[in-house]
């Protein structure tokens, strides 16, 4: 299901939100460099950075791909189904 | 148009919200037991929200004309304390059996740990042996994955689990599918930051259709919009969406869900 508009009536409703949500998240980089010391080698740094190769890819998905960039790993020890020790 | 909100904690917001709800065309709403941003020090502090939201809460959103359903249930962030989550438990049969409670939740996970889990299994015990609905919570943000796949497990190796009258919430673009192709129902929660945006509901609706879908606005004492349904509706019909779609999604599946609870008693205005 989905709806009638083409990709170009879709990318001109979206376009100017994208926009500012682009330049809401490079202002937020900003602010962190701007902040005291070092950007901080904070393993969320590298997350984001990732978050954004994604959106800056081809492949489709990306909401669910950066969704599971920021989700830790399933530890099938973990599960109710695995035998206990 | 008319809507069912299926998940706001009535208890945490103000008759403002409830007019305003009511204002917007709400018809009814479903307030799960859950965590009021504290941990409650005794077992009498649980009794007493059992009764403010089966006695209390119906009354304040009546004076509005929204019919208000309850759910009994302990959530994971107060589970951690077995012992004491089971004396938590004993008091649930008691209220599960009043006319406008639909069943067992919110229940579910939060940090995964293995006493959460314990609690866990005691709840659906207790749900199970009482052929109630069952509606579970799963873990914000980096846990959400691993939450929603420990809880399909521990249903999956159950074999009484009807999964039509399971509903697995906080869903995203993440675990959307895990739930829908196992056959319960998934819900998608419109929080500011945390959850879904109306935007990305939709998305998740084009993608995966309304079969088995509850949007609610799950609004509580944090930063959440108890309007949030009306947000949705405005969002579906920008992108073109037929009102009978709209109605299916706000008024229709809350309706089909809520109704498998033999003691829902509700004549819905058409
Ligand atoms: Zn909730």
């Amino acid at each position: 299901m989905s709806t009638s508009s083409s990709a170009s009536e879709m990318l001109d409703s979206e376009f100017l939100g994208m926009r500012c949500r682009l330049i809401d998240l490079a202002a937020s980089l900003d602010r962190i460099d701007r902040s005291d010391g070092a950007p901080p080698a904070d393993p969320r740094m590298a997350q984001i950075r990732r978050g954004l190769e994604i959106l800056a890819g081809d492949a489709p998905d990306r909401a669910v791909r950066v969704q599971l960039e920021f989700s830790l790993p399933y530890d099938s020890n973990l599960s109710p189904l695995a035998p206990r020790p | 148009m008319y809507f069912i909100e299926p998940h706001i904690h009535i208890a945490s917001r103000t008759t403002d919200d409830i007019q305003a709800m009511a204002r917007a065309g709400c018809v009814a709403v479903g307030e799960p037991a859950f965590w009021m941003g504290y941990d409650r020090s005794n077992v009498g502090g649980f009794y007493d929200y059992f009764r403010q939201l089966t006695e209390w809460e119906p009354k304040r959103t009546a004076n509005y004309g929204i019919r208000h359903f309850a759910w009994m249930g302990l959530n994971a962030k107060e589970a951690e304390n077995v012992p004491f989550a089971r004396e938590v438990i004993a008091l649930l049969p008691e209220f599960l059996d009043k006319p406008d409670v639909l069943g067992v939740g919110e229940i579910g996970l939060h940090k995964c740990t293995k006493n959460e889990l314990a609690t866990l299994r005691e709840l659906i015990e207790l749900a199970l042996g009482r052929d109630e609905l069952l509606l579970f919570h799963t873990p914000h943000l980096e846990h959400k994955l691993m939450g929603t796949r420990m809880i399909l497990d521990l249903l999956r190796a159950d074999s009484r689990v009807n999964r039509d009258r399971v509903w697995i919430d906080h869903c995203e673009e993440h675990t959307i599918r895990l739930v829908r192709d196992e056959g319960y129902w998934a819900g998608l929660t419109l929080y500011p930051t945390t959850k879904v945006t109306p935007e990305r509901a939709v998305d998740m609706i084009e993608i995966y259709g309304p079969e088995r879908l509850l949007v609610t606005s799950s609004a509580d004492w944090g930063p959440s919009d108890p309007l949030a349904i009306t947000a949705l509706m405005a969002a579906m019909r920008r992108r073109g969406h037929e009102e009978s779609l709209i109605r299916r999604i706000v008024y229709e599946n809350p309706l089909t869900f809520m109704r498998q609870c033999r003691r829902f008693d509700f004549t819905p205005p058409q």
